[in-house]
């Protein structure tokens, strides 16, 4: 079926286009002036002006591992983190404690704990999944490399993101 | 032809093809920081103070890239065409009076007695490269951009040619000099009324001037492809129009003629309506070679005025559709044009000064 769409009856003034064409031209001089002179407010200029300060508790950047209040590293080795990874960014290889060592108790502790941060997608599951809050997501969301080994961080690099935990397993009480 | 005349000359050619290619250089950033402006963005400020050193950046990375010439193509026509692009635009700067005098010299290359003849004559030319260019890409969004860009350039050369008519009835000249030394004498073409303000006659050559300019300002935007009359190159339509299949230097010739375009045309229209290097109150070079230079500056800094303008109107203006465009071309500015032209002598018959 076809429609007839009925053109609107342009007067004299519409139909010299001038006007327009001029007011038009006034509405782009005002915005020009405004910019020019600071008025208008413009996108935030990213490397020099930070919103940092601003990102929530919640806020899930890259993964780090924590150290506990006596120094040790808080993982464990459980791999639970790595066997719940979606993109599969984690690797662990445990080592154990010898018999008569300080920590012999806990048995296990991660040998190597690579995190590739090509693939992570800071879903955050392996903050949820950890039994002893270890692995925590930090405000860290400029991960950058000139080559894909720098995109891997390792044990030492985690650890140094992480920082030390205070205080006692208090994981799910804020959520509570 | 003596050795004197050459060595100017010559000076004069290299200076004043530095200063256009420099000023060209910073339209096209002027271009990009007035368009971010006016659509509240920033635009391009990290590369040196306030982004100044942005055209040295894009011109490295211009002259780096690959030149690469595509498979299908007519290969010396489509390395011809960015050459018959540039060189009209730059070309046509030669008979244009950028200044008055300097050390005695007169600021002018070539004071030609056709003067905006040869304007026309080798402006026109331009349109080969971008036909040219349409042409030997052997792809279909080339060929419709230069197709449409015959057309659009050819129907407004008309206008374009009958709207500085007037001024030459006026003038009696067609040397570019004579119209400005005519103006500083007898005031702006586009008000020749400013102090002489009980000179009914200079009032009513106002009227026919000022259609004059407003036509020919028009047309000179159709014949540099600025928007609103970009068709030739409308990216959402034919991708890049005729240059689709350039890349590079290649590239970069044709975006480049497009703005030395646009200085020329911006610097005939201040020639022929703008009083060249005029000003009220500033003398000429013949009273020390500083008064020469502000001159100069003068000439300049009106084009530069005249360019913002360009760039004004492209970011405001939607562009036009072809039947509009081609309608507007023949149906009004041609008549406007024309009847301007019996205004202008109907004046000058009757109501002499």
């Amino acid at each position: 079926m076809a429609i007839t769409v009925s053109r609107p009856k342009l007067n004299f003034r519409e139909r010299l286009y001038l006007p327009a064409i001029l007011s038009g031209m006034a509405i782009t001089m005002r915005h020009f002036k405004n910019m020019l002179f600071g008025r208008t407010k413009v996108t935030m200029q990213y490397p020099e002006e930070k919103w940092d300060s601003h990102l929530p508790e919640h806020y899930r950047g890259a993964p780090a591992l924590v150290r506990d209040d006596t120094g040790r590293v808080r993982c464990v080795a459980c791999q639970l983190c790595e066997f719940i990874c979606p993109p599969r960014a984690i690797k662990i290889i445990p080592g154990e404690f010898p018999a008569g060592d300080k920590f012999a108790k806990v048995e296990k502790f991660p040998h190597e704990f690579d995190i590739d941060m090509i693939r992570c997608i800071y879903c955050g599951l392996c903050e949820e999944v950890c039994p002893e809050q270890a692995i925590y997501l930090r405000k860290d969301y400029a991960i950058t490399g000139f080559t894909r080994a720098d995109m891997v961080h390792n044990k030492e690099k985690l650890l140094e993101m992480g920082g030390v935990m205070h205080g006692v397993v208090l994981k799910w009480n804020e959520k509570k | 032809m003596d050795f004197y005349f050459i060595a100017t000359s010559l000076i004069k050619i290299t200076a004043l093809l530095a200063v256009v290619l420099g000023i060209m250089n910073y339209t096209v950033y002027a271009e990009r920081r007035i368009s971010a402006l006016i659509q509240d963005r920033l635009g391009p400020n990290r590369v040196g103070p306030a982004g100044l050193f942005q055209p040295i950046a894009d011109a490295a990375k211009f002259l780096l890239k690959e030149d690469f010439t595509p498979a299908h193509v007519n290969k010396f026509y489509y390395w011809l065409a960015p050459c018959l692009a540039m060189i009209p635009a730059i070309t046509t700067l030669a008979v244009v009076p950028f200044g008055s005098t300097l050390f005695g010299v007169p600021m002018v290359i070539a004071d030609i007695n056709v003067g905006v003849l040869f304007v026309f004559a080798i402006a026109s030319l331009g349109v080969y490269g971008i036909v040219l260019a349409g042409w030997s890409s052997n792809s279909k969004y080339s060929f419709l951009g230069g197709v449409r860009s015959t057309s659009q350039m050819i129907s407004y050369e008309l206008s374009l040619g009958l709207a500085v008519i007037p001024v030459f009835l006026l003038v009696g000249q067609l040397r570019l000099t004579e119209v400005v030394r005519y103006q500083i004498e007898n005031g702006w073409m586009i008000a020749p009324f400013i102090g002489d303000w009980g000179n009914l006659h200079k009032w009513l050559l106002a009227i026919p001037m000022m259609i004059s300019f407003v036509v020919f300002t028009i047309a000179i935007f159709a014949e540099t492809n600025r928007l609103p009359f970009d068709l030739p190159e409308a990216e959402t339509e034919l991708v890049g129009g005729y240059h689709t299949e350039y890349g590079s230097m290649k590239f970069g010739l044709f975006f480049l003629g497009e703005y030395v375009a646009m200085i020329t045309g911006s610097a005939i229209i201040v020639t022929l309506f703008l009083g060249g290097w005029h000003f009220p109150g500033v003398p000429d070079g013949s009273h020390g070679w500083g008064w020469g230079l502000l001159n100069i500056f003068i000439f300049f800094s009106k084009i530069a005025a005249l360019l913002f303008v360009f760039i004004w109107v492209r970011w405001t203006l939607p562009r036009f559709r072809y039947d509009q465009l081609m309608r507007l071309g023949w149906v009004f500015f041609f008549e406007i044009a024309l009847v301007n032209i019996f205004l202008m002598a109907i004046i000058l018959a009757y109501f002499p000064q």
